[in-house]
């Protein structure tokens, strides 16, 4: 166990040892973004855009018994932005993304494609772990907003069939409710979670070994453990930023 | 049966190497020298650490005690820096050819190329990488994917992955393993080429005998983690020992 924390330890040090200094993989974390954008867009799309409808219909009744279903939007996006949005692309990051660099690392090292790159000079934690871990946390936090943004037409949706309320006037009143500190916080908490997915993954497949079953085991622990300590960074999260709220 | 029968400096000294995992020891004090210039097979069963000691060697594992020395430097005391360097002048050919199967064979020749002689130009990077697939007879797949190659096609890139940085040292992982008899001789005939075309010395790890025979100088036989015989393959060969004999027997008359 401790044993374990202190292999994670030195994994996670050695990325901020090496991301600074040259060489730099820049095609590749452009490569890796792309990668993780494209893999995980139509789920998000579609899932964001679920949520927001849903959320809204659920929230209009208890809205409307104390009158107050004009508040719907700016209802819709504080709970988008403050939590639903980082925490479902998230969720939905570690499962795509995450089992997916687990997979593809783990699958390297059990035909020594990895040890093929150490033996020919080159740094495979440079190349592979590095620029996976960079594209997640660049690209997780672009997804965030964007869940947010098909979040609210979801939700714009479901407004305008009960009352005919314009788009622009939905998105000014969701958006007039949004701080600062609400954007700060979202954008920082995206970054964590896109830290923690990449990082998982890649330490579950560059140590995975046993043949296939190892494959298997280090993109389902890439999962379990990638969306524990999301669930984890969003509890500390959420206490952090309430402290700066009050 | 000299250790030395050169009478010059190794270029890869292995003294006393010992490796056990978990209870299993494999190498219990192995030496060894290569020299320059030289094919030094490395014979012994399956699960004698013979792959193991390439390993140690390349410093991809680390010994439990003993001494390998690789062009004069001390693997094991190598910085992290020192290490890249030295492993610029020691090719790796993997038994299953470990090669990057999300790249062309084209992007698995570049890869260690572009970034380790960051200087060249695309044109050099091409030339480089025609040259070398053109050494080892597989210039028209340079735009395949390694999953479109046979095993001996994907053994020759391998083999032409590790030329590409020109070393000094090459080190073959059970080069025909898995092989037909006729790319198990096309495969033998590249590693003597590969010596005389880029001038290397080369440990090469096998349990195949007529292999040994064909690319062999010398033959070192790993036996109970140590080497016990060394010597030209008669030399070696020439012995009652019963755990030698029975190797050449089922090579060589069955």
């Amino acid at each position: 166990m401790f044993l374990e924390i202190y292999r994670v330890h030195i994994f996670v040090m050695k990325f901020f040892k090496e991301f600074l200094f040259p060489p730099y993989e820049g095609k590749e974390v452009l490569r890796q973004c792309y990668q993780v954008g494209y893999r995980s867009l139509a789920l998000i799309s579609l899932t964001g855009f679920i949520t927001g409808i849903v959320f809204a219909k659920q929230s209009r009744p208890s809205l409307a018994e104390f009158g107050a279903t004009s508040w719907l939007p700016s209802l819709v996006g504080i709970a988008l932005l403050r939590t639903l949005a980082p925490l479902l692309t998230g969720l939905i990051s570690a499962g795509k993304v995450g089992s997916s660099i687990g997979a593809e690392l783990g699958s390297m090292k059990v035909t020594e494609q990895i040890d093929a790159m150490e033996v020919s000079a080159t740094n495979p934690y440079k190349f592979l772990v590095i620029t996976r871990v960079l594209a997640t946390t660049i690209t997780i936090p672009i997804l965030t907003f964007y869940t947010a943004l098909v979040g609210l037409l979801g939700g714009f949706l479901n407004v305008t069939l009960a009352e005919s309320t314009s788009f622009s006037a939905y998105l000014q009143t969701a958006l007039d409710s949004i701080t600062f500190l609400d954007i700060t916080a979202s954008t920082l908490k995206a970054i964590v979670f896109g830290f923690t997915i990449g990082m998982v993954g890649c330490y579950q497949g560059y140590n995975s070994s046993k043949g296939t079953e190892g494959v298997g085991k280090a993109a389902n622990s890439a999962v379990v453990i990638g969306m524990f300590l999301i669930f984890i960074e969003e509890v500390i999260a959420t206490q952090i930023t309430f402290l700066f709220r009050t | 049966m000299s250790l030395n029968p050169q009478h010059k400096e190794p270029i890869i000294s292995i003294r006393d190497v010992k490796k056990s995992f978990g209870d299993y020891d494999v190498l219990r004090g192995a030496d060894l020298d290569l020299y320059e210039g030289e094919n030094l097979v490395v014979l012994g069963r399956s699960g004698t650490g013979k792959s193991v000691l390439i390993k140690i060697i390349s410093g991809l594992l680390l010994q439990d005690s003993g001494t390998v020395k690789v062009l004069g430097k001390d693997v094991t005391n190598l910085s992290p820096k020192d290490l890249l360097e030295l492993r610029l002048n020691v090719g790796f050919s993997f038994q299953n050819s470990a090669l990057y199967d999300s790249m062309t064979v084209r992007k698995n020749l570049e890869f260690p190329l572009v970034r380790n002689r960051r200087n060249l130009t695309k044109a050099e990077v091409n030339n480089a990488v025609e040259s070398v697939l053109d050494a080892v007879g597989l210039l028209q797949t340079i735009n395949q994917m390694p999953s479109e190659l046979s095993g001996g096609q994907r053994k020759r890139i391998g083999i032409a992955r590790t030329l590409i940085l020109k070393p000094k040292i090459m080190l073959y992982d059970e080069p025909t393993a898995g092989l037909d008899p006729i790319t198990c001789i096309e495969i033998n005939n590249l590693i003597n080429e590969v010596k005389e075309r880029y001038h290397t010395s080369s440990i090469i790890i096998t349990h195949d005998l007529t292999c040994a025979k064909e690319t062999g100088d010398r033959i070192a036989m790993l036996l109970d983690g140590q080497f016990q015989r060394v010597g030209s393959f008669k030399e070696v060969f020439d012995t009652d020992d019963e755990r030698v004999k029975p190797f050449y027997d089922y090579n060589f008359t069955q």
